[in-house]
């Protein structure tokens, strides 16, 4: 079995994996980050996005031989320990962004590179079409919208 | 209303751990010596299993277990059941084929059980699942419900796939009122299968403890204890006092994580087989196959009006599709759940429904949000719309002329319905969707050479699931109560444990703000506790749109026992007679002094039990309640859908929604509107997106989420909602519940504007930019060769 090393959330991880391990496994299963999420088998819902080297991605579509000597950040990394939430975080409460949590994760990650791409003054049409690579069954995406506009704004300050 | 209390848009306490992935779902929990389960599905439609041969697989590195159907029935684990029983016309029982959680014999549908492999990996259990090989012996598939009655018996005990034809109402008063009729409406309605896909996939986590011969069942259900109740009692794997299920954090459900599947049984008999903790985690596209669809009905329906537009009779004759087996509830979704339905917002004197229900060699079809509602309301209200136009009827005036305006309201179907204004959800939903403007809009549109429409759907339901008494007097199998139990720390916090079941709802919060506003205290003291069977006394779960209507009674009836203990007990302290104690913002007084005692004051003595003798009063601060609603809840409004398409390439934009629903006292606005949201969405989904087909051979060809089209943040647009409130009056807290609203009636609304944009009826759900492209082209040739 292959050996990989990455960075995790600042943390340098290193451990033999099979070959086929998917990096969504690699992160929930050896290192029982378990904030990234498996919601399909074809790259579709996005329940599992990560940064990897500061770009979103689909862990799910990822080796994790293939983060070898990267940097990876998940959703446990975005905030601080024992900090406050990252703004995307708190705007996600602040709308009720969420009601199953389950893909929110995803969301958040995917919003927070929204923000990187797009800038910070982000207009409804936008957002919708860049979340065309995440599904949420709960909310209608309605208040998802909403808190993602308002995170971006407020990520502008931090 | 305090800033916390009934009625505030409280930020749920729950998202914490939502939004910082700390959330604790089935597959998220790792048990100590957890081996894989893998299980082995049928790749046919229908075939005879001739043979299953497991000495390849058993062989594999890692491989702990084999098992297959044989082995269970020597197990004699028993069968998976329907716990609602139909009874035809002529009075005989629905037909119940058997359904063993693993096949054994033959198999029904593409994607049944056959085998499950158990390793120490989730890899090694792969690969050697591939390695069984199972001898078929392919039989013809049915596949079509509309002709399955003329096709050869799946199950012996259901001749013509017939499982039952059931009917209700009155036959000879409608075909009455059918002759008599001035005008009548008639559609061909197809109401599409659906495909839940709650973005959590089920998992399942059976474990055995061979020191206490006891079993745990971690899983994504929406009813821990009435899954406990199942498998122990009906499918016999573990008696009910030595099997704990723990349903954690669970992300959505909408009635597909309600059921008793294979699954779960098997990874629970499993664990016992081979000394290890058994998880199984779906996959999506094993997901597609292995969750209970939802919908999937053909429907005749005829409306009678008379001179003035009155609607005087309506005949309904559907078949349901209900899969290959009979799933948990599915006899009664498109029965009880649906025909009752069928008078709408209107006064009808006379309807009559007809309902068979077939089997196919499809996946099992139960409850998917709204559950046999979202198919009354698209019949009713399609019909009415339709009606109107071929009236030349105004669609908004058509309604008004038939709404029911005295309450309570008796139907021809069953239901009663207590309080509503449907007249005030229209003219509030008109106002807000300006549909004044219209016209105009309607004219800019066709400038830029769009067509525009504007539909209606104005909606009712029966949930607040449900009167044990009715339902039972149904052929329900169980009771549809709700149980709380109220528990005072000594240091004054609350714990309130409940039946219910939260997976998206907002419990946590909704709960604790009920608490925290009867009993005065601070709602960071409120704690909510529920989706474990050895926490929580029996409780039904969550579904129906039930956890407000019925759950928070049962919490409230258990806070008025509470509130009168803790009188007893501040009579103790403050020296006072019981009935001079008032209780108010969190604190005891006696009335008419300045006596008083705190909430946490009066909580410690209750345990401290210093001022009081045993045999006055027993200690502790802790009670329970078991409610029984009296009658189901009738939420109902007014959506009002605005679309443009592009007639050259079919796309429907919605260009605006108006939402104005009757959902009685509201909780928790914020949270409300949220499940508006997301039912509209998945309403829109069934209109404009979603369906499972199957080919001629019975495979499902929408098998995954490429090919499966589920709503994305683009299809939808933002909502506008608002709400008229008369409130429930069959429960203190005046709550109808809202869960499934959006989601029954949505697709009519959609379907109404489409159709009024483009000018023909002739088009069904979901009216992809192909299938509206087809019927603009149809309705033109025709009008051509007419011309």
């Amino acid at each position: 079995m292959p050996a990989v090393s990455m960075t995790v959330n600042g943390k340098a991880v290193t451990a033999d994996v099979d070959p086929r391990t998917l990096l969504v496994q690699f992160l929930r299963e050896n290192l029982r980050l378990t904030g990234t999420h498996v919601g399909c088998d074809t790259t579709q819902c996005g329940a599992c996005v990560v940064h990897l080297d500061g770009v979103a991605v689909k862990s799910c579509t990822v080796l994790a031989l293939q983060a070898d000597g990267c940097n990876v950040l998940t959703i446990e990394g975005l905030a601080a320990p024992d900090g406050p939430l990252h703004p995307m975080q708190e705007a996600f409460r602040e709308h009720h962004g969420l009601q199953c949590g389950f893909c929110t994760p995803g969301m958040v990650m995917t919003a927070v590179d929204i923000v990187r791409r797009k800038g910070h003054e982000l207009d409804e049409r936008t957002i919708r079409q860049e979340l065309d690579g995440n599904l949420c069954r709960c909310t209608g995406y309605h208040n998802i919208v909403k808190a993602i506009a308002a995170g971006a704004r407020a990520m502008k300050g931090a | 209303m305090t800033a916390t209390g009934i009625g505030a848009a409280v930020r749920r306490k729950e998202d914490f751990r939502f939004v910082t992935g700390k959330g604790q779902y089935t597959d998220d929990i790792s048990r100590p010596g957890e081996a894989r389960a893998v299980f082995v599905r049928s790749p046919h439609a229908h075939a005879a299993i001739k043979r299953v041969d497991t000495a390849a697989a058993a062989a594999m590195p890692g491989v702990l277990a084999v098992l297959t159907g044989a082995e269970l029935a020597a197990d004699q684990i028993g069968h998976l059941i329907c716990g609602w029983m139909i009874h035809s016309k002529d009075g005989s029982p629905m037909k119940m084929a058997p359904h063993p959680a693993l096949a054994a014999g033959k198999v029904c549908y593409v994607g049944d059980p056959v085998a499950v492999v158990v390793a120490e990996t989730l890899a090694q259990a792969r690969d050697a699942a591939e390695r069984i090989k199972v001898d078929y012996d392919v039989l013809p598939a049915v596949t079509d419900p509309a002709k399955a009655q003329a096709e050869p018996a799946i199950h012996e005990v259901a001749p013509r796939n017939t499982i039952y034809q059931w009917h209700l109402g009155d036959a000879k008063a409608v075909d009455a009122a059918l002759r008599a009729a001035r005008h009548v409406t008639r559609l061909d309605i197809v109401n599409n299968r659906l495909v839940p896909n709650a973005m959590e996939p089920r998992v399942a986590i059976g474990e055995y403890d061979r020191g206490n011969d006891s079993f745990t069942l971690w899983n994504t259900t929406q009813n821990p204890h009435v899954a406990r109740l199942v498998i122990s009692a009906f499918v016999r794997v573990a008696p009910e006092h030595k099997l704990r299920v723990i349903a954690p954090d669970v992300g959505g459900g909408f009635g597909s994580k309600i059921f008793i599947y294979p699954e779960e049984v098997v990874c629970l008999w499993a664990a016992k087989k081979v000394g290890r903790p058994v998880k199984w985690t779906c996959d999506r596209s094993e997901a597609f196959l292995a969750d209970a669809h939802g919908r999937d009905h053909v429907t005749h329906a005829e409306m009678a009006f008379d001179e003035g537009g009155k609607i005087i009779g309506l005949k309904v004759k559907t078949i349901a599709n209900l899969g290959a087996y009979m799933s948990t509830f599915s006899s009664s979704i498109p029965t009880y759940l649906y025909a009752t339905l069928l008078s709408g917002q209107y006064d009808i004197p006379a309807i009559y429904c007809e309902v068979d229900a077939v089997y196919t060699n499809t996946v099992p079809v139960d409850a998917y949000r709204g559950a046999g509602r979202p198919e009354a309301t698209f019949v009713v209200e399609r019909l009415v719309e339709v009606g109107a136009r071929e009236q030349g009827i105004d669609p908004a005036e058509l309604r008004k002329r038939n709404f029911i305006r005295s309450f309570p309201h008796q139907t021809p179907v069953i239901m009663t319905y207590d309080a509503g204004d449907y007249q005030a959800s229209l003219k509030k939903a008109m106002e807000l969707a300006d549909v004044k403007g219209f016209g105009k809009r309607k004219r800019e549109s066709m400038r830029a050479g769009k067509l525009r429409g504007l539909g209606y759907s104005t909606y009712i339901e029966a949930c607040g699931i449900a009167p044990s008494q009715a339902v039972g007097s149904l052929g329900c199998g169980v009771g549809l109560w709700e149980s709380a139990e109220v528990r005072v720390n000594p240091t004054g916090s609350v714990e309130v444990l409940t039946g219910c079941h939260q997976h998206g709802q907002g419990h946590e919060t909704t709960f604790a703000q009920v608490v925290s506003d009867r009993l005065g205290i601070p709602i960071e003291q409120v704690s909510v506790i529920h989706g474990d069977t050895d926490k929580v006394q029996f409780g039904m779960g969550t579904y129906g749109s039930r956890s407000g209507a019925v759950g928070l009674t049962a919490v409230v009836k258990a806070i008025e026992k509470v509130e009168a203990k803790a009188k007893k007990v501040a009579a103790f302290m403050l020296e006072a007679a019981e009935a001079d104690i008032e209780f108010r913002n969190g604190k005891f007084t006696v009335a008419g002094t300045d006596k008083s005692a705190a909430w946490g004051e009066v909580a410690l003595n209750a345990y401290i039990a210093h001022k009081f003798a045993g045999a006055q009063l027993e200690p502790g601060l802790k009670e329970s309640a078991f409610y029984d609603p009296t009658n189901f809840t009738f939420p109902a409004g007014c959506h009002i859908c605005e679309v443009e398409i592009d007639p050259d390439t079919g796309r429907t934009e919605i260009v605006g929604w108006t939402a104005v629903d009757d959902f009685g006292k509201v909780v928790n606005p914020m949270i409300v509107e949220g499940q508006v949201h997301g039912g509209v969405a998945q309403g829109v989904g069934q209109a404009l997106l979603e369906k499972a087909v199957y080919d001629k051979d019975g495979q499902l060809v929408s098998g995954s989420l490429m090919d499966y089209t589920m709503p994305r943040a683009e299809h939808l647009p933002t909502l506008k909602v608002d709400t008229t409130v008369t409130p429930c009056p069959s429960n203190p807290l005046g709550i109808k519940g809202c869960g499934e609203a959006g989601a029954i009636a949505a697709p009519a609304a959609v379907i109404n504007a489409i159709t009024d944009a483009i000018g023909t009826e002739d088009l069904a759900m979901p009216a992809t930019p192909q299938a509206v492209w087809a019927a603009i082209r149809r309705a033109a040739s025709m009008q051509k060769a007419a011309e």
